[in-house]
């Protein structure tokens, strides 16, 4: 709890103080939360990086990461603000970086809420990113001979029975490429020779599937070759056999599979959207309600909090003048002797239509 | 014969409550922690209960559950009573439950420590039961038409993908059954007739395996069917041909499993059983200090503690004694031969 006894103001103040702390708190675990699930999210597109053609995706764990350590900082600086605002003394340190505080807070807001929009946008970059890679992967299925595709074999046939599907969009993809290797042909046989000449790449394409896409569930044996010859097998019709092989696609199993994980981690992210407004706000009215006191005399007295001290429209025109001022001043600089009597009559009536504030009444 | 005497000055029995009580709450979270680890074993062993033919494993997972839940109420009583023991007037309240109280937590501390001893012991009798249960699931593989046997395929099937294994022993039992069913057997074929006719129960037998003993690690296509025959296939030498097929069996992957999984629960259940041990002997060593003050108004006084007043065996005998009078009735007919034997003489 807010340790620091001196110069109490209003109970109110006091508890608007210890409710804030133990809230920046709650914020600062929200934030490793945050973190950790962009590290989680990470980690799951990182395994399956082999299948996917290129890193978009990453974009949204990136973020997510970013922003849960940005939000833990910025949340553990808001309890230490808490701590010393009972403190007439230490609070005066706080004022110059509150402003800053509340334009980072605000950004962290808005990053997690595009967080969550870009993780259903993306969906189609997905698709397409691992449209390519699966495609690549069935291709160099064979060429377990060729430094750096040795490994898609075991890739594919890992993935395809970790994840229950066979090919790209269905099993028949793997009709139209060759995925026996030339070293396992025999291309004495006739057989071989009459598919090999079927073709005009020369390709040795068979109606079969590899292994990995048997279904376990499925009541006879497994089978893998000759899949479109009714007679091939006894008792079998190809277009009722519906448990033999895995009927899903891989890319549509694992756009299901990333779309469920990111959607499963939206209303966590939306809940820490809320706390964390909810300490913005908190945060503004203790700071107000703090240099209300400040300029009080009789520091018992009570001093009133608020949100802006304009209206909503009023002050985003300040805001905007400043940053104009800002501006204005840089260019003017250059040029002071003819323009400055100019400058300081334009700077007098500005002065004359912003009538000044009122004092917060009490 | 005191057992372990030591002196306790009062700063040094002051000591000995705090620690205890920090020492009991330490003991209450392992106690819970012993009996998660009980819980995973027990979801473990249930996952792969179709593979295995009896459920004489399933005490080691019990006995770490009740000793975990024993844990919890010895420890949490072991606080209250080291709490209480440095007040001179809480403490007698405590005194008629000590006796007990420490008979029971030693015997579940006892019986921690032989869980991890059964851990070790009962490897062979999970063997068998894999043995069987294994061979059965074999057995029963075609038979996905037959009531109560239908998803032996499919477990057989997941298993032997999962823990990258084939068979009971390995690849070759699958030789010696028929695992394709009659209902996709073309029984007009020559090949069919022949492979039957060749074996004296009649059944079809093929030099083949399922599909989930393939090795997605292998190089080449898997090769399922016709694997004793090298001409069969191109390229091809059983004798030299390793990665095709998964070589372990099934039954010393599962025990392996198993094993180190148990293996690790007994590493962490030991070091509770210490904590736990410390605790017992911490608050023993608190009670007779604190008995020797009995009496006297001055608390600050050196006292000393023991674990045992008299020896070990002597103890056990007196814990005992009781249970066997309740038990066996050795007392009382005893008592009944003394009177007649004097007035004989």
């Amino acid at each position: 709890m807010c340790i620091v006894p001196v110069h109490t103001e209003s109970a109110e103040a006091v508890r608007l103080a210890q409710g804030l702390w133990l809230l920046s708190w709650l914020a600062v675990m929200c934030g490793a939360f945050v973190f950790s699930l962009g590290v989680y999210l990470k980690i799951e597109l990182l395994r399956r990086a082999e299948v996917m053609e290129n890193t978009e995706i990453h974009v949204v764990p990136n973020i997510l990461l970013l922003v849960g350590l940005a939000s833990m900082g910025t949340n553990w600086m808001a309890s230490r603000v808490c701590q010393d605002s009972m403190d007439m003394s230490r609070f005066p340190r706080w004022k110059v970086l509150l402003l800053a505080w509340f334009a980072v807070a605000a950004l962290l807001c808005c990053l997690l809420v595009a967080v969550v929009v870009l993780s259903y946008a993306l969906q189609g970059r997905l698709e397409e990113s691992l449209k390519i890679g699966l495609r690549n992967g069935i291709r160099f299925y064979k060429d377990t001979d060729v430094p750096g595709r040795c490994f898609q074999k075991e890739t594919i046939d890992r993935l395809q029975i970790e994840f229950r599907c066979c090919g790209n969009n269905n099993y028949k993809d793997w009709f139209e490429v060759q995925w026996v290797s030339n070293r396992y042909l025999d291309l004495t046989s006739k057989d071989v020779k009459d598919r090999i000449r079927s073709n005009v790449d020369g390709r040795f394409l068979l109606d079969g599937v590899p292994f990995s896409c048997c279904n376990p569930a499925s009541p006879r044996p497994c089978l893998q070759y000759q899949l479109t010859d009714n007679h091939a097998h006894f008792n079998y019709e190809y277009q009722t056999e519906e448990l033999n092989l895995y009927a899903r696609g891989c890319r549509q199993a694992l756009t299901d599979y990333y779309m469920g994980l990111m959607n499963s981690t939206g209303p966590g992210v939306l809940s820490v959207i809320l706390i964390q407004i909810s300490v913005i706000v908190s945060l503004r009215y203790l700071q107000t309600a703090v240099e209300g006191a400040m300029a009080l005399e009789n520091p018992e007295d009570e001093s009133v909090g608020y949100l802006l001290e304009k209206g909503l429209k009023e002050t985003f025109e300040e805001l905007k003048a400043k940053v104009l001022d800002m501006v204005k001043l840089a260019q003017v600089d250059p040029t002071t002797s003819e323009v400055s009597p100019e400058a300081q009559e334009a700077e007098k009536g500005d002065n004359a239509t912003k009538t000044p504030s009122p004092p917060p009444a009490s | 014969m005191v057992l372990m005497k030591m002196k306790f000055p009062f700063q040094k029995r002051v000591k000995l409550a705090q620690g205890l009580w920090l020492l009991s709450w330490c003991a209450t979270v392992a106690g819970a922690i012993t009996f998660t680890l009980g819980c995973i074993l027990k979801t473990e062993l249930r996952r792969r209960g179709e593979v295995m033919d009896n459920t004489d494993i399933h005490i080691v997972p019990n006995t770490l559950m009740i000793v975990g839940l024993a844990s919890l109420g010895i420890n949490y009583f072991a606080g209250k009573i080291g709490q209480d023991a440095l007040d001179a007037g809480k403490f007698p309240r405590w005194k008629s439950l000590l006796k007990p109280y420490f008979a029971i937590s030693s015997f579940f501390t006892v019986l921690m420590l032989l869980a991890v001893i059964m851990s070790y012991a009962m490897k062979g009798s999970l063997e068998s039961s894999l043995k069987v249960g294994l061979r059965n699931g074999i057995r029963f593989y075609k038979d996905t038409d037959t009531p109560g046997r239908c998803f032996q395929k499919q477990n057989i099937d997941r298993l032997q993908m999962e823990f990258q294994c084939c068979g009971n022993n390995d690849f070759r039992d699958w030789f010696e059954v028929q695992w394709i069913s009659n209902r996709y057997l073309d029984f007009s074929t020559k090949e069919v007739k022949d492979r039957i006719k060749s074996n004296v129960d009649g059944r079809y037998l093929v030099d083949g395996v399922p599909f989930s003993c393939c090795n997605p690690s292998s190089p080449r296509p898997c090769i399922q069917y016709h694997l004793m025959n090298n001409s069969a296939h191109y390229n091809y030498d059983y004798q030299t041909e390793e990665l095709n097929i998964f070589i372990r069996g099934c039954r010393e992957a599962l025990v392996n499993y198993y094993m180190g999984l148990m293996n690790t629960i007994g590493a962490g259940v030991l070091s509770v059983f210490l904590l736990q041990a410390s605790v017992l002997v911490s608050l023993r060593f608190l009670q007779t200090a604190m008995e020797a003050l009995a009496g006297n108004e001055n608390t600050e006084i050196e006292t000393e503690g023991y674990l045992l007043e008299k020896g070990l065996k002597e103890t056990i005998m007196e814990y005992l004694d009781p249970v066997l009078r309740f038990l066996l009735l050795k007392n009382q007919v005893q008592e009944g031969e003394g009177p007649d034997n004097t007035v004989n003489i």
